[in-house]
């Protein structure tokens, strides 16, 4: 059901109400952003000075396009680690072989539950004190660590969940032209899941992509890190955080349309699985770890 | 072991991860219904503010809000959440920043798995309401959002396991949590961090693992048989 049905096209008097609700709305909004915009000029931070940084070049070659790359780079590496690990854990859950089933069951129940920040803490902990890899690449390695353990449980239940969607005949095709069960998980099954879930898969970006800010707490020098790191020379933390908020609002919001697109094209072409919902996660059932967000 | 208990606090650790998350859990839920209902009017302005506020919030990492409520709001803006003649000041002030940065991100959250609940509800049920002439807000009151959140049980249960383990990134701004806890152990006794992290992973499955099987039960048992 979608929100259009939910009221009657308007008459007259409910247009009327409509213009006034729209006033209302228009002017909260206007108060709200009028009391930030005195709080902030009160405490001077909306002088030239503090928004000049931006126009300097040194800004955005030494802080902020580093820190930028540091995000993307640190996203790339989780993701594809992640969808190769997550895929391989898909298969080990489905196979007939019971201890594959097992371990592959637990690692997702277990690295579902915990927090990323926690795992991080951890690998960096680790990496610093025994000195397996240089102390200058532990953050990264260590921001990776807990950003593939936990997406790899989360790509493994989306694969799963796609199968699982699978009109169940693909499955009985599959069998009765005589492939072994495998045989049918790896070349019937898994590439129509795989295309189906593909909008979960994109969104799922977006969420490492934000979960990267959490390398901010193991010194990594992401985007958040370098851009606070370059805010403490000219004093100006608020357009700091403002610009960077920016930059990742725009980024993940493209992405996020590329996923709606991609879900829209899969629709019209009759290749989905779930109706509604796979990017937002509510076709996801619930259990530790619940939907990426 | 006993050192994390006596010299690290832990019970003090996990009894502040759940303030945060009940304190969160609360405001996000009030806030998110709201930005529902927004989203979901016939006014095509409101809609467009309720879409915005999810668009904005959504995309936004939790630890830059968490960090923006502390270095931005409080330290630039002066936005004060506690007495700041008290001797605890500081925790205080920063505890509720943290619930307030929380609340702000989950918020968007809630909205979208209440929308996903009104998705559930078929067309005739607002049909019949909008024909028995009830307006938008007796419809939504009467008939709409009580069987919303009953078919959004499980994405709002979703969320508040989410949000359980978000809590951690409250350690940006040192509220003195379990992943707070995990980063002095690191410092301070480094020998102790496998156990601190089993200790801390533990607490968190405690914490998540009922939760999620009352809301597979929950989302069975509530949801509107059809």
């Amino acid at each position: 059901m979608s929100a259009g049905v939910l009221f009657d096209a308007p008459g007259p008097k409910a247009r009327r109400r409509h213009l006034i609700l729209t006033g209302v709305g228009v002017l909260v909004v206007l108060a709200i952003a009028w009391v930030i915009f005195q709080r902030l000029a009160d405490k001077n931070q909306l002088t030239s000075a503090m928004w000049k940084p931006f126009l300097q070049s040194s800004t955005w070659t030494s802080y902020l396009l580093p820190g930028l790359w540091g995000t993307i780079k640190a996203a790339l590496i989780s993701i594809l680690l992640a969808g190769l690990l997550g895929g391989l854990l898909a298969l080990a859950r489905m196979s007939e072989i019971g201890p594959l089933r097992w371990i592959a069951s637990v690692w997702v129940e277990i690295f579902r539950a915990i927090p990323v920040l926690l795992m991080m803490l951890f690998s960096y902990g680790y990496l610093s004190t025994s000195n397996v890899v240089d102390s200058e690449v532990a953050p990264l390695y260590a921001t990776v660590t807990g950003l593939v353990l936990y997406n790899s449980a989360v790509v493994c239940e989306v694969i799963r969940s796609g199968v699982d969607q699978l009109p169940k005949g693909q499955r009985e095709a599959g069998l009765s032209i005589g492939l072994r069960p495998s045989e049918t998980l790896r070349i019937v099954l898994l590439p129509q899941a795989i295309t189906a879930m593909l909008p979960a898969l994109i969104s799922q970006l977006v969420v490492v992509l934000k979960d990267t800010a959490l390398g901010y707490n193991v010194l990594y020098g992401e985007l958040l890190y370098n851009g606070k790191t370059s805010s403490v020379g000219p004093a100006n933390i608020v357009p700091t955080i403002f610009v960077i908020a920016l930059i990742y609002i725009l980024l993940n919001y493209s992405i996020g349309k590329i996923a709606e697109y991609v879900e829209g094209r899969l629709k019209r072409r009759g290749r989905t699985v779930a109706d509604t919902g796979v990017v937002d996660g509510a076709a996801e059932p619930a259990a530790p770890g619940g939907t990426a967000v | 072991m006993s050192t994390l208990f006596d010299q690290f606090s832990f019970w003090s650790a996990f009894w502040m991860t759940i303030k945060l998350t009940l304190g969160a859990a609360v405001g996000s839920l009030i806030l998110g219904t709201i930005v529902a209902v927004l989203r979901l009017s016939p006014v095509p302005m409101l809609r467009f503010l309720g879409t915005s506020y999810v668009n904005i919030f959504r995309n936004t990492p939790l630890t830059l809000i968490i960090l923006a409520s502390n270095l931005v709001l409080w330290a630039k803006l002066g936005v004060v959440m506690a007495n700041s003649k008290s001797p605890d000041f500081f925790n205080t002030n920063n505890f509720r920043l943290a619930v307030l940065g929380l609340t702000v991100y989950h918020a968007s959250y809630v909205c979208e798995a209440l929308r996903s609940g009104v998705n559930t509800i078929p067309l005739g049920q607002a049909e019949a309401a909008r024909s028995i002439g009830l307006t938008f807000g007796q419809s939504l009151k009467e008939v709409i959002l009580p069987q919303a959140f009953r078919g959004a049980v499980v994405p709002l249960g979703n969320t508040l396991i989410a949000l359980t383990k978000n809590t951690t990134v409250a350690v940006t701004i040192g509220v003195a949590e379990m992943a707070a806890m995990l980063a002095k152990v690191t410092e301070d006794d480094p020998g102790l961090l496998n156990q601190a992290f089993v200790l801390t992973a533990l607490a968190f499955v405690v914490l998540t693992l009922p939760v999620g099987l009352a809301v597979s039960w929950l989302g069975k048992r509530l949801a509107v048989k059809r």
